[in-house]
C-alpha cells in the first residue's frame, strides 16, 4: 500500500492553492455561504479519497473543479438546477436590441454584474464564471464540466449574450 | 473575413483561444471595420469588468481555511510507532496495551455492526446513482466498451459477462470510491429495475471491511456479495433476491478463475 501520509502531503500542496477559488465558485453556485463550505469540504474529501485515481501530470485544477461540479449536482440546490445544467434548449435565447455600440457606452457597476450573474441559469452562470473570472482555457473547461469543447465555445457565447441582456435590461430599468 | 465571420470568432479572441493564423485574420478585419472592432473591444471590456466583479467576491473565512486544511493532514502517528519514548511513557504504554485488548474483543463483538456500515455504505452509492441525472461516466450496453474504459483508472481488472442472452441490460458504468480506494460501479437494468454491482479491492492484510459472503435484504433492497480473485463483489438492487442472484450467477461465471 502508497504511504498515505505522503500522498495526502502532496495532495495538501496541489490543493490547498485553489481553495479560495473553489469557494468562491462554491459560493456563486450555491448561493449560500453555509452550502458552499459543505460543498467545498466535501469536495476536499473527496479528492483526497480518490488522489489516487489523479493522474500525476495531468490538469489538476481541472479535475478538482469537476469533482466540486459533481459534488454539486447531488445537493439539493444541484438537484433543481439538474434540469437545465447540461442542456442548451431548456434556456430562450434571449431578446435585445443591444448593439456593439450601445454595450461599449454602457459601463456596467460591479453589483450590477453580480445581480446579472446571480439571475443566470447555473448552466450559464459556471460557464461565465471559468471562463472570465477563474480565466480557464476551452480545454480546461471541457475538462472540468465533462462536455466537448464546441458545446463550451457554443454554450458560453449563448451565456454572453444571455449576460448582455440582462446587463442592458437592468440599465434600461433604472434610466427609467 | 466579413463581418459576420469575425462576430463568430470574437469570443475565442477575447478568450485568447484562437490559431495565429485566425487571429491574423481577425485583426485584420479589426482594422478596417469600426463595428466588429467596437464589438470586440466592448466584450473585451465585458470580460475584465466580469472578472473584476466576480473572481473574489466571495472570501472564506480563515477558520474555514484551517478546518480544511486540518482535514487534509495525516492523522498523528500511534505512540508505538514512534522513536524513542520518555520512560513515563512506558507506564502509559502497558495501560494502552491493556485497553487495547479490551478494544480488540469489543472489535470483534462489533463486526457485524461493520457489516451494516460497509453494505450501508453502498446502498447510499446505489442510491445516489439512481437519483443521479448522469448515473454512470461510461454509457454503453456493450461490455467491450465498458470494460476498457475501466483501463489505468482502477489498480485491478475484472471480466464482464456477456448478458445478451439473458434478461439483464448493461446501462454503463464508473469509477466509485471505498475506503480510499478506487473501485467499480456497474449498472445493469431488468425490467424496469436497476442493478448496481460494485467491484473492489481486497487487500492481503488489510481490511477495509469484514464482510461475509452474503445474500440478504438491507432496506428493502436485495443485496448479494462474496469474493474471488482478490475482489469483493457487491450486487444492490430493489428488485427481488431471485434477479440479484441472477446476476451475480452470471457475474461468477465471467470472474477470472
Amino acid at each position: 500500500m502508497a504511504d498515505r501520509s505522503a500522498d495526502t502531503g502532496s495532495f495538501e500542496q496541489l490543493a490547498m492553492p485553489h481553495f479560495a477559488k473553489l469557494y468562491n465558485f462554491a459560493c456563486w453556485l450555491t448561493r449560500d455561504r453555509a452550502a458552499a463550505e459543505d460543498l467545498v469540504q466535501e469536495t476536499y474529501t473527496k479528492a483526497l479519497k480518490g488522489f489516487a485515481s489523479f493522474q500525476q501530470g495531468s490538469n489538476f485544477r481541472a479535475w478538482i473543479y469537476r469533482i466540486l461540479r459533481n459534488t454539486f449536482l447531488t445537493t439539493e440546490a444541484g438537484l433543481e438546477a439538474t434540469v437545465s445544467l447540461d442542456s442548451d434548449d431548456t434556456v430562450a435565447e434571449p431578446t435585445t436590441t443591444e448593439t456593439p455600440e450601445s454595450v461599449l457606452l454602457a459601463r456596467f457597476e460591479q453589483k450590477a454584474i453580480q445581480k446579472a450573474l446571480e439571475n443566470l441559469p447555473v448552466n450559464y452562470r459556471e460557464m461565465i464564471l471559468l471562463c472570465d473570472a477563474e480565466e480557464m482555457s476551452y480545454q480546461e473547461i471541457a475538462q472540468a464540466l465533462g462536455i466537448p469543447i464546441g458545446t463550451v465555445m457554443s454554450r458560453l457565447s449563448r451565456a454572453r449574450k444571455a449576460m448582455r441582456a440582462l446587463l442592458m435590461a437592468g440599465s434600461e430599468e433604472a434610466a427609467r | 473575413m466579413n463581418c459576420e465571420l469575425c462576430r463568430a470568432n470574437l469570443d475565442s479572441y477575447v478568450d485568447e483561444g484562437l490559431s495565429p493564423e485566425e487571429l491574423g485574420a481577425v485583426h485584420e478585419h479589426l482594422r478596417t471595420c469600426q463595428n466588429c472592432a467596437a464589438d470586440a473591444l466592448a466584450r473585451l471590456q465585458m470580460k475584465r469588468e466580469t472578472r473584476a466583479a466576480a473572481a473574489k467576491r466571495f472570501t472564506p473565512s480563515p477558520e474555514f481555511r484551517i478546518r480544511i486544511e486540518q482535514a487534509m493532514r495525516p492523522q498523528r502517528k500511534p505512540f508505538w510507532k514512534i522513536g524513542t519514548l520518555p520512560v513515563w511513557m512506558h507506564g502509559v504504554g502497558v495501560a494502552a496495551l491493556a485497553l487495547l485488548l479490551i478494544a480488540v474483543s469489543v472489535i470483534l463483538s462489533t463486526r457485524h455492526a461493520a457489516n451494516d456500515q460497509a453494505i450501508a455504505e453502498f446502498l447510499d452509492m446505489h442510491v445516489a446513482t439512481m437519483a443521479s441525472a448522469n448515473p454512470v461516466d461510461v454509457v454503453s450496453t456493450d461490455r467491450h466498451t465498458v470494460k476498457p474504459w475501466f483501463q489505468g483508472k482502477l489498480p485491478f481488472a475484472f471480466n464482464l459477462p456477456e448478458v445478451q442472452d439473458s434478461p439483464y441490460k448493461l446501462l454503463g458504468g464508473k469509477v466509485i470510491f471505498f475506503d480510499y480506494s478506487p473501485g467499480a460501479q456497474l449498472l445493469y437494468e431488468l425490467r424496469k429495475h436497476q442493478l448496481s454491482v460494485f467491484i473492489v479491492q481486497e487487500h492481503a492484510g488489510w481490511h477495509p471491511f469484514d464482510l461475509a459472503s452474503t445474500t440478504g435484504s438491507e432496506k428493502g433492497f436485495s443485496v448479494e456479495s462474496w469474493t474471488g480473485s482478490g475482489l469483493r463483489y457487491v450486487v444492490i438492487s430493489d428488485t427481488n433476491r431471485a434477479d440479484v442472484h441472477g446476476l451475480g450467477e452470471l457475474l461468477r461465471t465471467a470472474a477470472p478463475q
